[in-house]
């Protein structure tokens, strides 16, 4: 008999052989309904219960990464708000000591010209000089009837001129003293412009101080909500929170491309220092060397910027006393200088190198574009535009401190967002399966009822016909199996 | 601060420091070219300085390259007309290539008529030895000749050559009066030439149009 035909009951006979241990197996498994279901049914509530279990671990974990990003979040706008706020408190400091030192000169000199107004304006009170008393009597002689005496007529003659010279005069002197007051009241104008000088210039500083004061309010008012920990303020601190990640890892990606150029500039040139055929492992060293330099400047930028007290990195650097921070400030600042001297004489090496370069695969007769190119004319603006690009290059990656601070900042709150979406969708997955697990185990009792059908038929017209109830209908599980 | 100074001084030490453990680049290459001076091939020495210069120009800081003659009695030190590895620097390994260049020119124009003799055997074998002193992970033989073998009298060159890890590269390898006779000559003497340069264990590869010069170098 062979191994393929080992299963035939009656042998030759396949068929029969078949029914026969189908027979056999809706028998077995008819029997075995009742256990089977259960362990079934088990199964599912297990699973329920180990995805449900696994669901609410995730929760935990989630609500605590939440609880931990809102924290991290509320600390850091905190720590940003109440920069901001000492910073606007300097500014205040520094208009008002700037002001209130100028306050006794500002004084001195309003009162010094309030001194001259009033001088100018007592000097206007003076009157005019009046005509002389004796005016009146002439004038009363004048009035008399004109006689055809000659001497009276000449005698009234002589008055009357005389009172027109008087007149003159007394206009004279009045005309002199109203042009002495007008100069008088011209002499006050630069006085009144000063007064107004200076009073516009309090105001301005007056306007200053209620602008930052506003503002100061503003900042008190956010940072009250950030203590508070509102919903509000967390939810501008996470909107802030990844544009600002986005927007330092686009200026990451800008200084990822000057610093690519940078080494571009300085990688050949290092060949003469260091040789261009030794390697360490896979990479020149040539290669190793300049990548070195280039963050070495790095590095030397972010102490810079640490001892600048433009980021806080590192809480060492800004816990310094101001002398040694000082000090770092310029040995940092020495260092940076040094490394773009050395980068724009490598760049002068690089120009120089290919030129020789260019020399020589002209000689080798490799075409006359190299000749065309060796121009010296052409070999200078590029030469000159090298060293001033890989002088300003380590100056210009030193800030690079700021977005990577930034982005380091922003990258907490994204991460832990990106967890806690993570985790939730991990969570519901679990839910799901829990309860798949569940339906899955009633659907199986049931595929497993449908395979049996037959026996569960012919129990249910057994039942029927011994005058049971319609609770044994097929399919149906039976009393406390299910 | 004093550790700080100390710690960036340190950084510039490492950095200085790097070339100390440094190892050989993986690229680097060794060529030795022979070039054939007897009969008719004396004439045609401007191809194969054509040749060199291209060699001069592809090759970098840490190769190395050996030009030898091919003539009566090849396997001699004095047939070397020039070797060198080029140095890390690369402004001088430029001077180096230079001072190649004028040595193959003086040579180029010396060499009024060709040799009696071709043994080529003989500068295959000095060229194996010469690149497997180099060490270079990448080595070619070129040779600029017509594969027509001819040896003096009771020399032997008859013996297997060894040519493993050794790209061998036949150079305008022209067709003789005698091949347009009979062209088998032509592709029986390629064949056992293919045939020794394989069995040494090395690769055998033949570039008759010199405008395809990139084939000449091993891509990399």
């Amino acid at each position: 008999m062979s191994l393929g035909n080992s299963w035939l009951v009656i042998p030759g006979q396949p068929v029969l052989s078949g029914i026969i241990l189908a027979i056999i197996f809706f028998v077995l498994a008819y029997l075995a309904r009742a256990p089977m279901l259960q362990a079934i049914h088990a199964l599912g509530r297990v699973l329920y219960r180990m995805f449900r279990l696994a669901a609410r671990s995730v929760a935990i974990a989630e609500r605590r990464l939440d609880a931990r990003n809102r924290e991290v979040l509320l600390a850091s706008g905190r720590e940003a708000a109440e920069r901001m706020v000492d910073r606007e408190f300097h500014r205040i400091e520094r208009v008002v000591n700037r002001d209130l030192q100028a306050y006794p000169e500002l004084h001195r000199r309003i009162s010094e010209h309030i001194r001259r107004i009033d001088e100018d304006f007592r000097n206007n009170n003076e009157s005019p000089p009046t005509p002389p008393e004796w005016v009146k009597a002439v004038e009363a002689v004048a009035k008399l009837q004109e006689t055809a005496d000659p001497a009276v007529a000449s005698v009234l003659g002589d008055i009357r001129k005389s009172l027109v010279r008087a007149q003159e005069k007394a206009t004279h002197e009045y005309r002199k003293a109203a042009a002495r007051r007008h100069r008088l009241l011209a002499g006050m104008a630069p006085s009144w412009r000063g007064i107004e000088r200076d009073l516009s210039g309090v105001g301005k500083g007056v306007n200053t101080l209620l602008d930052r004061s506003g503002r100061i309010d503003r900042q008190m008012e956010e940072f009250e909500e950030i203590r508070n920990a509102t919903d509000r303020a967390q939810q501008t601190l996470s909107s802030s929170s990844l544009t600002q990640f986005f927007v330092s890892a686009l200026v990451m990606a800008i200084a990822i491309g000057g610093a690519m150029i940078n080494f571009y500039l300085i990688s050949r040139p290092m060949q003469e220092m260091v040789g261009g055929n030794s390697t360490i492992g896979p990479f020149l060293t040539a290669n190793i060397a300049a990548m070195v330099i280039i963050f070495v400047e790095l590095s030397m930028g972010l102490f810079l910027m640490e001892s600048l007290r433009i980021t806080r990195l590192f809480p060492v650097i800004g816990a310094l006393d101001d002398r040694m921070r000082h000090r770092m400030i310029w040995i940092t600042f020495g260092f940076l200088v040094a490394l773009a001297c050395v980068e724009s004489g490598l760049a002068l090496m690089r120009a120089t190198l290919a030129a020789s370069e260019q020399q020589l695969l002209q000689s080798l007769g490799n075409g006359g574009a190299a000749a065309a190119a060796s121009a010296p004319q052409h070999q200078l603006i590029p030469m000159i535009t090298q060293m001033v690009l890989s002088f300003i290059l380590p100056f210009a990656l030193a800030f690079v401190a700021i977005p990577l601070e930034s982005l380091v900042q922003s990258a907490r709150t994204v991460l832990g967002v990106v967890g806690v979406v993570l985790l939730r969708a991990l969570r519901f997955v679990l839910r799901l399966l829990g309860n798949a697990s569940v339906g899955g185990a009633g659907l199986l009792a049931r595929l497993y009822d449908l395979l049996i059908f037959v026996p569960l038929r012919v129990e249910a017209l057994f039942l029927l016909r011994r005058g049971g109830s319609g609770g044994a209908l097929s399919g149906s599980p039976r009393r406390g199996e299910d | 601060m004093r550790r700080l100074t100390i710690m960036l001084l340190l950084a510039g030490l490492v950095a200085a420091g790097l070339p100390g453990c440094s190892g050989q680049s993986s690229r680097t290459q060794a060529v030795f070219m022979l070039v054939d001076t007897s009969g008719t091939y004396a004439h045609q020495l401007d191809k194969a300085q054509s040749i060199i210069n291209y060699l001069l120009a592809k090759l970098y800081p840490g190769d190395s390259l050996a030009v030898a003659r091919i003539d009566s009695a090849s396997f001699t030190q004095k047939n070397i007309l020039d070797q060198v590895t080029f140095d890390g620097r690369p402004s001088y390994a430029i001077a180096q290539k230079r001072n190649f260049k004028r040595k193959i020119d003086d040579f180029v124009k010396s060499v009024k008529h060709g040799s009696a003799y071709t043994d080529i055997t003989g500068a295959v074998v000095q060229a194996a030895e010469y690149l497997r002193e180099t060490g270079a992970p990448h080595k070619t033989i070129l040779i600029f000749s017509d594969l027509k073998e001819d040896l003096p009298k009771g020399d032997v060159r008859n013996f297997p050559l060894h040519l493993k890890g050794i790209r061998v590269v036949a150079l305008n390898v022209t067709k003789l009066r005698s091949d347009n006779v009979d062209p088998r000559r032509y592709r029986n003497r390629v064949k056992h030439w293919r045939k020794r340069v394989e069995e040494g264990g090395g690769k055998f590869v033949l570039v008759n149009d010199l405008s395809r010069m990139d084939k000449v170098l091993p891509q990399q």
